[in-house]
């Protein structure tokens, strides 16, 4: 008797309280309607309360954020002009001086209170949501697969190759929240109704783990895009392409369109993995050579075991750049994969004469 | 003296003992978390500090009263832990929510900081200790603001020393934490000669 009162005294103060919250978030979180001025054209009503990033993707408006709204990646930039207030110390490890003095701010992080007038880049509002069809899924490594999606709706898309999309992670058993995660589209620009993605397992990883062990052929898939500014530039440049695991992805798209177009820049793509087995789309790369003339696939494997048979470079991928320039001046370099991976690239890049500005990538977080 | 003079005496008492010989940080080594995280700039240090002032005077009243009002009552006392944590959880986030909506500045200052708090062990041991010495209600007032204080003071003065020590050659092993943490009891001992000043 004493333990079931005890229970129902306990529950009911926690109820008291929890109920006691709901009600304030309902009248005190009550924003009312405000308006976001969009780069003085458009204007737009959201209800107030909300972070920015989310207002927007209520209204079809998707910036990019490869972190999905936690505050970690710092990719959301959004010029506000007015209305948000001072920045955020949560904001401020992300911009620089320059960004902080031109009002930059992360879109995650200001939340809108009041009527607010702000600046994207016009090529945002090409961003579209995507019902798709997941058609095949296809081991390329004991970590890696690809995924094919076939649009539905809107059914084509048109995307510049490097670009990437954001898949909508749905609720399910071990994640009980909805998250976007960036993934870069590897599929041929040729083929407007179609989406690859090339996904590599991360341990307990909230979207790659729904992707591997609960995505099946033939599910409805959820994806806004394109996104990105990472792509061919219009020069004549030789270009050296460095990716590791997933980061292979945009560079697909990118030897589609060469060969579409009959860009015949003189590339080599160094593809770095741990061992052997880390190493994927050996055929495809061998069909791209054979299109391509001026085209070299230059694999890495950073610790060969015995029995592989492994005949061709060793070691990191940034030595292996090393081992085969001596200078980059007059290049142009292009990188996808993990962070470490792109600082570590960039510095030898740089290392080898390659001035800044001629180093393309987009960082994941 | 009449009894209500005496007890406002003893909550100015308290509340300086809180804050000297007995301060919450230094001699229980209580929210230890943010003071060793948040300790790098005196001005955030201030507003964590003032945050944890405003909550922790709060929300030992708050407790005092649902000690006093519902748990002895019922006979649920052994229900105190838990009690203290949701009540201080649904305070924060109600003036969290409060701040917000009404004061923007405010939120700028101290806002951030007020999640950080509900996690804070300085402030529900505040809570339990003020039960388990017996204080009165007017006593609590004193005994939550000064520990309040006393933790504000000792994060402010640690900001301080941290911000000189930006310029210092400190070895590499004792880097952050380490170093921090022997300043803390450096400071302590330093409290401790406040002993006896208050009786």
């Amino acid at each position: 008797m004493g333990i079931l009162a005890t229970v129902l005294i306990v529950s009911g103060i926690a109820a008291g309280l929890a109920l006691l919250l709901v009600t304030a978030e309902r009248y005190i979180g009550d924003y009312g309607p405000c308006k976001i001025n969009i780069n003085g054209k458009r204007e737009i009503v959201v209800k107030g309360g909300k972070p920015l990033l989310s207002a927007l993707r209520e209204e079809k408006i998707f910036i990019p954020s490869a972190c999905g709204g936690r505050g970690t990646c710092g990719v959301c930039k959004v010029k506000v002009l007015s209305g948000a207030g001072a920045t955020l110390p949560t904001e401020t490890p992300f911009m620089t001086q320059q960004e902080l003095a031109n009002n930059i701010r992360l879109s995650c992080q200001v939340k809108v209170r009041n009527d607010l007038s702000i600046e994207i880049p016009e090529h945002l509002f090409n961003v579209r949501e995507f019902i798709t069809r997941c058609i095949r899924i296809e081991e390329l490594t004991y970590d890696m697969r690809r995924f094919r999606f076939e649009l539905k709706d809107p059914p084509t898309i048109d995307y510049i190759p490097g670009q990437y999309m954001q898949l909508l992670c749905p609720r399910y058993k071990g994640s009980s929240e909805e998250v976007y995660r960036a993934y870069s589209i590897a599929s041929d620009p040729k083929e407007k109704n179609i989406v690859d993605l090339i996904i590599r397992r991360v341990p307990n990883g909230i979207c790659t783990t729904w992707c591997f062990d609960f995505l099946k052929e033939g599910d409805s898939v959820q994806m806004n895009g394109p996104y990105g500014e990472f792509c061919l530039s219009k020069t004549d440049a030789p270009m050296v392409f460095v990716a590791g695991g997933s980061g292979i992805a945009p560079f697909v798209s990118l030897l589609h369109t060469m060969k579409n177009q009959g860009i015949g820049r003189k590339t080599v793509f160094f593809f770095g993995g741990n061992t052997v087995r880390d190493l994927c789309l050996a055929d495809e790369m061998k069909a791209f050579e054979a299109a391509l003339p001026n085209f070299t696939f230059v694999p890495v494997v950073a610790r060969p075991q015995d029995g592989d048979g492994w005949q061709g470079e060793t070691g990191l991928v940034t030595e292996a750049v090393k081992r085969r320039y001596t200078d980059l001046s007059g290049h142009e370099g292009y990188l996808c994969g993990s962070p470490g991976m792109i600082d570590a690239a960039a510095k030898v890049f740089t290392s080898l004469g390659m001035p800044d500005d001629k180093i393309y990538y987009d960082k994941f977080a | 003296m009449t009894s209500i003079g005496h007890e406002v005496w003893m909550a100015v008492v308290t509340c300086f003992a809180a804050i000297f010989t007995q301060n919450i940080l230094l001699t229980t080594f209580l929210g230890m978390c943010p003071f060793t995280s948040v300790s790098r700039e005196v001005k955030t240090a201030a507003g964590l500090g003032a945050a944890v002032v405003f909550v922790m005077t709060c929300t030992t009243v708050l407790n005092w009263l649902a000690y006093q009002y519902v748990l002895i009552p019922l006979g649920l006392e052994f229900f105190r832990f838990i009690l203290f944590i949701i009540i201080i959880a649904a305070f924060v986030q109600l003036v969290e929510m409060i701040i917000d909506r009404y004061s923007p500045t405010l939120y700028q200052a101290l806002g951030i900081f007020l999640p950080l708090i509900t996690v804070n062990c300085a402030i529900l041991g505040a809570s339990l200790f003020m039960v388990i010495r017996g204080y009165s209600l007017i006593v609590t007032v004193g005994y939550g603001f000064g520990s309040g204080v006393g933790w504000l003071l000792a994060i402010l003065a640690m900001a301080g020393i941290r911000q000189k020590f930006n310029e210092a050659k400190v070895p590499k092993g004792l880097q952050g934490p380490g170093i921090t943490l022997i300043i803390a009891g450096l400071m302590a001992l330093a409290f401790v000669g406040f002993t006896g000043v208050l009786s």
